[in-house]
């Protein structure tokens, strides 16, 4: 039994399936980010003082420019499938999955940091937002590693039995990794700078 | 379908422009927080300026600018819910209209 | 417009499938089915079972409530000396079932019997689609929330018991009490399950409509269906947020919501404070708020669609319904803080809520007035879901007019967290939506199973749910305009500062606390009276009288599927030519014109 539009889009709407969905699972990511966000604001506003460059800056810095980096080489690694190139595709998707280890292994760096300084989430309450905010952040990127593995592994199958359908999913994938990198650009000056 | 491989070239060029720009409002974001601005200017300026990337993100690798109504249809519904739960739990926690004494939940030296 | 490869031309229309189709195994055809029928069916059971389960654990309460002290009979020493030492409830067993019965009843019972039940069961049908469009993740919400069930029933046997602290779990309270863990990490569960289907109903309802099928051609219940999914995706995930940061301020130290200087028990609590017990509120009352119309919704469009059928004529005010229910979902995002007028916002927040919850009883009264006018002139079958479909309406009716009073800041200073409250939103709930449930279950048994449920037993399940039901809430008015607070162990006595506001009747002394007994035998009565509606839905699944295709003469496109419809849904494909309650129409042969069927026919 086949689904309609999985793969072509539908006449009126102009939408394949997953695209549509996509876009609605992160519409709810939005909303799940945004009551954190919203935490914050009312904490901060509660709060008599305030901590101020608590964190690493530099480090902070780092870890944007390589997640910005990250979600260029996933756009060039769908974009390399819509002009054929199929090496290329390999090249920038492996190219996003390490830089986003490589934000991973500096998030770990930074959380040793700031354990072994006694400044655990239970520590005050900037110090819980910003382990609650980089980490459900992080978890994130974990599960888009995840995705991004099968599609390096066993999913790139699917390139071969149907190109398009393939194409259309690392799009997808593409749109959560940006959505990530977005969360990353609005938390990176709020915690970090702000 | 979505668009043709000569399209899709025109883009890369795009992406990387805002590649770029991307680079370069982090520098400046990071170099305009080591001005120790007023609290509320510096707030201002940093969401200003992550507004602006990220609408670059958004509307160039994720290729809004482009989309279809249905996903600007959803994304308007959840931008505006979005807002409410950013501010009306602030105001409501901030307005102490006709309650005797501070306003309850703001930071004051001496609770009443 | 040729869809290629949607509708296999070997579709069969029996529940078996035939030795050419890929035979699958019974775990992969029945268990893990990715059928949106199986799904369906699968929720529909296993939300009535849970529906079942929190009313006991209410039954149970009632005994402590009318009969404070008292062991409870029969089953009181199977409790255990932790919950019921000599059968006599604790208050803190007392509270885990009042926790527990809430939150089984609203997130295990209802929402998954009336969106992920007749929702997945029904809506695909109903836009002619052969399955929803994302199936595999359908059968993962199932089991996600299947967990989420499985983790709430697990917290009763965890030390000290389950969550306690109302299914609002409130901090600080909620933080240091017992229980609460479980709960927090089953509410994630379902809040993920709840997440990943209201993506897949959307899309379905977008992309996976027949041919002809325009949104204005859309059945009453498919539009109730669509804006639930919208509540649902939107308004979750802050109290998945919320719910982290609960786990969080319990397993992590933390202090989201726990503010500086509290004394527990006469010792101050050892953390770094600074929390926000109102960030808590506001969050889990942002979801909570659109949560009600969760409730409320997919029971509209429910009544809807037996209204309609058994009244032989179309809708009253179709478009007025579809515009009003979308203006319902948008405005239910923005009343939440009326759930909050006790916490000391000041007078211009509040006067914003209070403005918006009345703005949104228009548009639900408006639903209700449409409804019932839709009666007027109609040829009425008293068939056994249109029993349940006719008293929904003025049921939801006094409980929503009685909201009014809860909305009005001034007013809900004397009824907050009163009986009062219980009454109004039980009146929407039980006889409301769970009444509308029932309808659906009389009215699209036959297209699951092929067979009609008895209609004498259902004669019997309504006459006496109806009456056990009234018995059981409306005195809660009254008792609430006494006084009489919820959650308390001894059913709210010591609040009872009005006692003599019914005065007497015909000299005998009305006692508001006294109708705690008069409660309590309706709510055992009403337990009973599910019997025959047990019994019925099991024994009919085979020995119900066989029907065919559409045997309510209805006209929405479900009823062009086979009874039940098999793999793929529809023999040919499936084409819409009018709107969906095209009844006696002039000049017609017949007294219902289904969207099926094709012109000049």
């Amino acid at each position: 039994m086949n689904i309609p539009y999985t793969v072509e889009e539908r006449p009126d709407t102009g939408l394949a399936n997953g695209k549509l969905g996509i876009w609605l699972f992160l519409a709810s990511e939005v909303m799940l980010f945004g009551a954190l966000f919203s935490s914050y604001v009312l904490l901060r506003v509660g709060a008599a003082e305030w901590p101020h460059r608590e964190l690493s800056v530099p480090l902070g810095t780092i870890n944007t420019i390589i997640l910005i980096s990250s979600s260029v080489t996933m756009v060039m690694a769908w974009a390399s499938l819509k002009m054929g190139n199929w090496a290329k595709h390999r090249l920038y998707l492996i190219g996003t999955f390490i830089l986003a280890g490589i934000f991973l292994v500096n998030k770990y760096f930074e959380y040793a940091e700031h354990f072994s300084k006694g400044e655990t989430p239970a520590h005050s309450t900037f110090f819980a937002l910003y382990f609650t905010l980089t980490g459900l952040h992080g978890l994130h990127i974990l599960c888009g590693m995840v995705v991004m593995l099968y599609f390096i592994g066993p999913g790139a199958k699917l390139w071969k039995s149907n190109p398009e359908q393939f194409t259309n999913r690392i799009e997808y994938t593409g749109l959560y990794w940006h959505f990530v990198d977005l969360v990353w650009i609005f938390l990176f000056p709020v915690l970090y700078l702000l | 379908m979505h668009s043709d491989p000569a399209a899709v070239k025109k883009s890369v060029r795009s992406y990387m422009i805002v590649f770029v720009s991307l680079m370069v409002f982090t520098v400046i974001t990071v170099a305009v927080s080591g001005l120790h601005l007023a609290v509320p200017i510096a707030i201002t300026v940093a969401l200003v300026i992550a507004a602006t990337k990220g609408s670059m993100v958004a509307g160039v690798f994720m290729h809004l600018s482009h989309e279809k109504q249905w996903i600007y249809g959803a994304l308007l519904l959840t931008v505006l819910f979005f807002i409410v739960l950013m501010f009306v739990p602030l105001f409501t926690v901030m307005d102490g209209t006709g309650t005797p004494g501070q306003a309850v939940g703001v930071a004051v030296a001496e609770p009443r | 417009m040729d869809q290629a490869g949607t509708f296999d031309a070997v579709a069969h229309g029996h529940s078996h499938e035939h030795a050419h189709h890929e035979e699958l195994s019974f775990i992969r055809k029945y268990i893990f089915s990715v059928d949106h029928k199986v799904i369906g069916i699968w929720y529909v059971i296993t939300g009535l079972l849970f529906l079942l389960f929190g009313f006991t654990l209410m039954m149970i309460m009632r005994y402590q409530i009318a009969y404070p002290g008292s062991p409870i009979p029969l089953i009181g020493n199977l409790f255990g000396p932790d919950k019921a030492p000599s059968g006599i409830m604790l208050p803190e067993f007392y509270n885990q079932l009042g926790a527990m019965h809430g939150t089984i009843m609203v997130f295990l019972g209802v929402v998954p019997l009336a969106v992920g039940g007749f929702g997945n069961f029904v809506m695909p049908l109903q836009i002619g689609a052969p399955d929803m469009a994302f199936p595999k993740l359908n059968m993962m919400s199932y089991w996600v929330y299947f967990v989420g069930g499985v983790t709430m029933l697990a917290s009763f046997f965890q030390t000290g018991g389950a969550a306690q602290s109302g299914w609002t779990s409130y901090p600080p309270l909620a933080v240091i009490s017992n229980g609460q863990t479980m709960w927090l990490v089953g509410m994630i569960f379902l809040i993920t399950s709840s997440l990943l289907g209201s993506i897949n109903f959307i899309v379905t309802i977008v992309q996976l409509r027949a041919k002809g099928l325009s949104f204005m051609r859309l059945p009453f219940f498919v539009w109730a269906q669509f804006v639930t999914s919208f509540l649902l995706l939107l308004a979750f995930p802050p109290l998945e947020a919320a719910g982290v940061l609960q786990l969080m301020d319990r397993v992590a130290g933390t202090s989201f919501f726990m503010p500086s200087g509290l004394v527990v028990s006469g010792k101050a609590l050892t953390i770094s404070g600074g929390g926000n017990p109102l960030l808590w509120q506001h969050l889990f009352w942002f979801l909570a708020h659109p949560e009600v119309y969760v409730l409320i919704l997919p029971a509209m469009g429910i009544v809807a669609e037996v209204l309609a059928n058994n009244t032989r004529k179309p809708l009253w005010g179709y478009k007025a319904m579809v515009y009003s229910i979308g203006f319902l979902g948008f405005m239910s995002f923005i009343v939440w803080a009326h759930h909050m007028f006790m916490t000391g916002m000041g007078t211009t927040m509040s006067a914003f809520f209070q403005t918006t919850t009345m703005i949104i009883s228009i548009p639900s009264v408006v639903i209700l007035t449409a409804l019932l006018l839709s009666l007027w002139g109609a040829s009425i079958r008293f068939t056994t879901p249109m029993l349940f479909a006719l008293a929904f309406l003025p049921m939801f009716g006094i409980g929503g007019l009685t909201g009014l009073p809860l909305g009005l800041a001034p007013s809900d200073i004397h009824l907050h967290d009163t009986y009062y409250v219980i009454g109004h939103f039980h009146y929407v709930v039980a006889p409301g939506t769970i009444f509308a449930l029932f309808a659906g279950v009389y009215y699209w048994f036959p297209k699951a199973t092929g067979r009609m449920m008895n209609n004498a037993l259902g004669k019997i399940h309504f006459w006496g749910s109806f009456i056990c039901i009234n018995v059981v809430f409306m005195p809660m008015f009254i008792q609430g305009l006494a006084g009489m607070n919820r959650r308390m162990y001894d059913g709210g006595a010591q609040y009872a500062h009005n006692q003599v506001i019914l005065g007497s009747l015909f000299g005998i002394p009305i006692s508001p606390v006294k109708l705690n007994i008069v409660i309590g035998f309706a709510a055992w009565g009403l337990g009973l009276f599910q019997i025959p509606f047990i019994i019925n839905f099991f024994a009919s699944i085979k020995g119900g009288k066989a029907v065919g295709k559409n045997p309510w003469d209805a006209t929405t496109l479900e009823w062009s599927a086979p009874s039940p419809p098999g793999h793929g849904n529809f023999l040919t494909e499936p084409i819409v030519y009018r709107a969906p309650y095209e009844y006696s129409v002039p000049g017609a042969a017949k007294d219902f014109t289904p969207q099926f069927e094709p012109e000049g026919k």
